[in-house]
This record gives structure tokens, C-alpha cells and sequence, in this order.
């Protein structure tokens, strides 16, 4: 076994799995919260980035300088989302939460799908797009390790604000028991509210980084989506430790055991990943 | 038992009306949405078991589903073994998938079992899709064989299936009924509403999900055998998908939930809603009727979030305060 091409392999993981995390942190954030199955996640994510693409081919916006724009664009389509379809259904059994997300997603995808066609798209001239590192005969994608360190870095901040701002603590006063938390004075709602804007932020912010490398359409949202359920699943609900980690640990099995087992088997082998990991521990890699 | 009285004349009722309706109207599209009516109702009915009594919430029914069609199909193009039998050997190995899934699941609360189900499909999707003897991603055909019951197979008209279906489901709403008044049923409710309660009382909450789960993935596998002998093609990507887990689902929260009414009302509105609205405007190929179901899906939760159940007991409640 070549030294090099197992390195290589670890990387690209390293790199993809990166965003998976930032993707699945704005999921586990509104379950844990707010134990609500978000189906529209993914669509989340192809609304920014076909967001993203138009602004860099209608206006020459380069997806890297969109980027801030997109990630308010999403917050302000979480909190839309919270007020028409979630707050009507909070406190009812949890499965017509989920069921309202589902037909908001078939609704937002075959909207996009309307207008503007089921068609793949790239942006193949922005800053970044085809640029590469190559050092001891590895090479790094340029999109791909912008994209990379930026979901880190989001990641990092989105952790720091939840642990130590006073919203967070708010926040995780919610998750942990709502009523208790109303009795304190905090206004529940606006927390809901607030924690949808911010998981739709954080997958906004992964969809501008990914449209640097990833082709575009309608359908895009659905196999990230599938991917970062098993995350957060895996990495314990609601812990965004655990939901950056366990993006890490996907991101790496799906390079290296697809490049040896064979790539038709690479979500197979996270799926078993995930319930080999269920069955030695209940709860997630660092459920509590 | 005023109650049990009024079920079996509402019941009767509709078993009739489901019989004679088709023989009335000759129309064979009628007859089509009558079967897609009733089997995705028996389908619903069966999760209902798991996820709306014993309230485990399960998104990968699909793999029951798809084990079932297979199971009848694989044996019936390659040896010509009756369906029948398939159907049951279906319904065995799902209950042994079911066993795979629930005892290391069983243990937990919350979400790890739907996640889990939903994984399992996934697997025995591409499992499926990378399998030479069931043709991979290209799926099954039925052959054309001599038509009659033997073979579950008919030609001239569709009359035939809609009455087995009919008599699935006719079995799958008394055996609900049936047990929403035994022991069992009291312990499914007990464990969806109170866990420790249950476990406190002395239930056995992980054995009874667990015969939850094995009752449903056998009524399950069966549906799907007998909707894959029925469209006479299955592929991994339709009978094992997720679009038929959520679907079952979906027909569910929205008839009611745990409710033995539910999965007929929630496919009573979504079946022919899907069709009509494929019908009238998905020839465009541009997903008009999608974009108008899925609006319609989210307007009926935010306007009536428990269900049709809940709105029918509503009007009911209204006309008692008169």
C-alpha cells in the first residue's frame, strides 16, 4: 500500500468531512433543541447554493465575497420557516413537525426545480474554482481546503457562541428542559426561533463554501441531508462536539473504505459505521 | 360495548361499499386507485402497529417493504414458485431483520430507532442495487405466466387484486382492532405514553417493541409483495427507497396517528390527491403537482395538527355542545 495514496485518501476525508460537520451542526442544533426532525434540511442547502451560483452568474459575485450574504439569506429563511410552518405545529406530536418539514421540502425543491430546471450547474470561473496545492506528491484542492478550514473555523465560532454567549446558555437551558427554562424568564419562542435561523445559517455558510466544488441542482440537498442524520445520530443529538466529530469520522470512512471496498459501497460502509457505533454505544460517539 | 358495535357496522360498511363500488363503476383508473387506496391503508396500518401504538417512530419501513417484494418475485422469475409462498418467506425474513434491528435499538428512547431503520433501508438498498441475482439497479420483471390465483397473476382486468387486497386489509383492521383491546395493545399505549410508568408496572417495554416491530415488518413485507406482483416490476430505487418510508408515514400522521381509523383516512386523502394532481398536471414534467402537494402537506399540518382523526373529533365535539 502506497503511502502517499493513503494519505491522500485521509485528506480528501479530512477536507469533505469538514463540511459534512458544519452541515450536520445546524441540524443537531434544531433537534436538540427543539426535537424536531428538520426533512427541509437539505433543500437548506440547495436554496444556498443555487443562491450563490445565480449571484456569480447574473451579478459576477464570486461565491467567496457571496458568501456573508447567503449565510443571511439562510438565517432569514430559518426564521421564516419557524414562523409559517413550525410554530403553528409546536406542542403536537412531534411527528406533524416533521411532516410539515417533508412537505416544505418537496415544496422548495420542486419550486427551484420550476424555475430553474433540473439541470447541473458549476461555477467554473470564480476565484478559487481549479486552483490546487501540490506538496510531497499530495495534492489539495484549493476550493476544497478554503471550504474546509472555513467550516472549521464557523463550526468553532457557532461552538464558542452556544457555550459561552448569553444566548446560548439560554438556548441550552431550552433543550434541556423548555418549561423550566419559560419559568426562568426566557422567552422560549424567540429561542426556537433564533436556533432555526442559526442551524439554517450554518448550513447556508456550508452550501456557499461547497459551491465552489460541487455542481449544482435541485436534488443536491438530498444525499447530504441522508449523510448528516446519520451524523448527528452518530455524534449524539444535540452535541455539537460530538456532530463535528462524527462529520470528521464520515467524511474519513467514506474516502478510505470507498476507495477499498469499492465506491458503490461507500454510504453503505457509514450506514454500518453507524450501527456497529449504536450498538457498542446507545447513544452516540459522545451522547450523554 | 357500544364502541366495539359501532366499529363492526362502520366496518362492514366500508368492506362493502369497497366491494360493490368497483363492480358499479367499470372504470379500470377507479379500480387502480381503489388497490393503491387500500394497500398503502393496510401498509399504513401496519406501521401504525410500531409507530403509532407502541410509538416508536420508524423511517425505513421501506426495507420490510422491499423485502417482501423481493422475496415473492425473486423466486417467482427465477423458479416459478408460487407468490404465496414467497409472500411468506418475505414475511419471515423481515421479522428476522426486525429482530437484527430492534435488540440492540430497542434498549434506547428517542430517535435512534428511526435513524437506525432508516440506516438498515439504506444498506439493503445498495445491498440490493449491487446484487447480481435480483438484476442490481435494473430490477425485476414479472414473467408472464399462466394467470390465476397460483400465480397471483391476472390479466383480463384488475378486480382480482383489488379483492385480495380488500381481504389483507380486511385481516390487518380486524387483528388491529382486535388488539388495541388485548393486553398487548394496553402495553404498546402504556410504552408511548410513559415508559418508566410501563417499565414501573411491570411491562417488559423492550420484549413488547420488539413484538411491535416483528408484527409490523410482517404485514409489511406482505403489502409489498403484493404491490410488487401487482405493478409486476420492482427496482431498488422505488420499492426500497425512502420515498416509500416516508410515504407510509406520511399517510399516517396524517390520518392520525395511534388511531385505528388513521391510515384509511390518511390514504383516502393522499392516495387520489398524488394521483389526480400526477394526472391533471405532472405531464408538464416540471413538478407542478409536487410543488402542490407538498404546500398541501404542510397547509393540512399547520391547519389541523392531529390529524384528520383530530378534525373529524372536532366537529364531533361541536355538534355535542349544540
Amino acid at each position: 500500500m502506497d503511502v502517499t495514496i493513503f494519505l491522500q485518501l485521509v485528506i480528501s476525508g479530512l477536507l469533505i468531512g469538514f463540511v459534512f460537520s458544519l452541515i450536520a451542526v445546524g441540524l443537531t442544533l434544531i433537534w436538540g433543541v427543539m426535537d424536531i426532525l428538520n426533512f427541509a434540511h437539505g433543500d437548506f442547502l440547495m436554496l444556498a447554493m443555487f443562491s450563490a451560483f445565480l449571484m456569480f452568474a447574473n451579478l459576477g459575485v464570486d461565491p467567496v465575497f457571496s458568501l456573508p450574504v447567503i449565510v443571511g439569506l439562510l438565517f432569514f429563511v430559518g426564521l421564516l420557516t419557524f414562523r409559517l410552518v413550525i410554530k403553528p405545529v409546536l406542542g403536537y406530536h412531534a411527528l406533524i413537525a416533521l411532516l410539515a418539514t417533508f412537505g416544505l421540502s418537496i415544496f422548495i425543491r420542486n419550486v427551484v426545480l420550476f424555475f430553474l430546471g433540473p439541470d447541473f450547474r458549476v461555477i467554473n470561473q470564480s476565484v478559487l474554482a481549479g486552483k490546487r496545492i501540490s506538496f510531497l506528491g499530495l495534492h489539495l484542492s484549493l476550493p476544497q481546503l478554503v471550504s474546509a478550514i472555513g467550516c472549521v473555523l464557523i463550526t468553532y465560532v457557532v461552538y464558542l457562541f452556544i457555550s459561552k454567549s448569553k444566548f446560548g446558555r439560554a438556548l441550552r437551558a431550552t433543550a434541556l428542559d423548555k418549561d423550566t427554562a419559560l419559568l426562568m424568564g426566557i422567552n422560549t419562542n424567540r429561542v426556537f426561533a433564533l436556533t432555526f435561523g442559526l442551524g439554517a445559517a450554518c448550513v447556508g455558510a456550508a452550501g456557499g463554501f461547497l459551491v465552489n466544488f460541487y455542481y449544482v441542482f435541485p436534488e443536491v440537498g438530498l444525499n447530504f441531508a441522508i449523510l448528516s442524520f446519520v451524523i448527528v445520530a452518530l455524534g449524539g443529538f444535540g452535541n455539537i462536539g460530538g456532530a463535528f466529530l462524527a462529520g470528521i469520522l464520515v467524511g474519513l470512512v467514506e474516502n478510505i473504505g470507498g476507495f477499498f471496498v469499492g465506491p458503490e459501497f461507500k454510504y453503505t460502509l457509514v450506514f454500518i459505521l453507524y450501527l456497529i457505533v449504536i450498538s457498542l454505544r446507545p447513544k452516540g460517539l459522545f451522547g450523554w | 360495548m357500544q364502541n366495539d358495535k359501532n366499529f363492526y357496522i362502520i366496518f362492514s360498511i366500508i368492506l362493502i361499499f369497497m366491494a360493490v363500488a368497483p363492480l358499479v363503476i367499470q372504470n379500470t383508473h377507479f379500480q387502480h386507485l381503489l388497490i393503491m387506496l387500500l394497500l398503502f391503508a393496510t401498509l399504513s396500518q401496519a406501521w401504525n402497529l410500531i409507530g403509532g401504538y407502541a410509538g416508536q417512530v420508524s423511517f425505513g419501513h421501506a426495507v420490510f417493504f422491499g423485502i417482501g417484494s423481493y422475496a415473492a418475485m425473486a423466486p417467482l422469475t427465477h423458479w416459478g414458485l408460487t407468490p404465496w409462498v414467497g409472500m411468506l418467506i418475505g414475511g419471515v425474513v423481515a421479522i428476522i431483520v426486525a429482530l437484527i434491528i430492534g435488540v440492540p435499538v430497542f434498549r434506547l428512547k428517542g430517535h435512534y430507532f428511526a435513524i437506525s431503520t432508516f440506516a438498515v433501508a439504506e444498506v439493503v438498498r445498495e445491498l440490493f442495487t449491487n446484487w447480481e441475482w435480483v438484476d442490481g439497479p435494473i430490477g425485476l420483471d414479472a414473467p408472464v405466466l399462466e394467470q390465476g390465483f397460483y400465480n397471483l397473476m391476472f390479466y383480463k382486468n384488475k378486480l382480482p387484486y383489488l379483492y385480495i387486497v380488500l381481504v389483507f386489509f380486511f385481516i390487518m383492521m380486524l387483528l388491529t382492532f382486535r388488539m388495541e383491546r388485548t393486553r398487548m395493545g394496553y402495553y404498546f399505549r402504556a410504552i408511548k405514553q410513559r415508559p418508566e410508568a410501563a417499565q414501573a408496572m411491570g411491562v417488559h417495554i423492550s420484549k413488547y417493541k420488539q413484538y411491535a416491530l416483528m408484527m409490523s415488518a410482517f404485514f409489511t413485507a406482505i403489502c409489498g409483495a403484493l404491490y410488487g406482483l401487482y405493478i409486476l416490476h420492482i427496482e431498488p430505487a422505488t420499492v426500497l427507497s425512502l420515498d416509500i418510508s416516508i410515504k407510509i408515514v406520511l399517510i399516517t400522521a396524517l390520518g392520525g396517528t395511534g388511531a385505528l381509523w388513521g391510515p384509511l383516512l390518511g390514504s383516502i386523502i393522499l392516495i387520489p390527491l398524488q394521483e389526480y394532481s400526477r394526472i391533471w398536471l405532472g405531464g408538464t414534467g416540471k413538478g407542478i403537482d409536487l410543488i402542490l402537494l407538498g404546500a398541501l402537506i404542510v397547509l393540512i399540518c399547520i391547519y389541523e395538527p392531529r390529524g384528520i382523526v383530530g378534525l373529524l373529533k372536532r366537529f364531533n365535539f361541536q355538534k355535542g355542545k349544540n
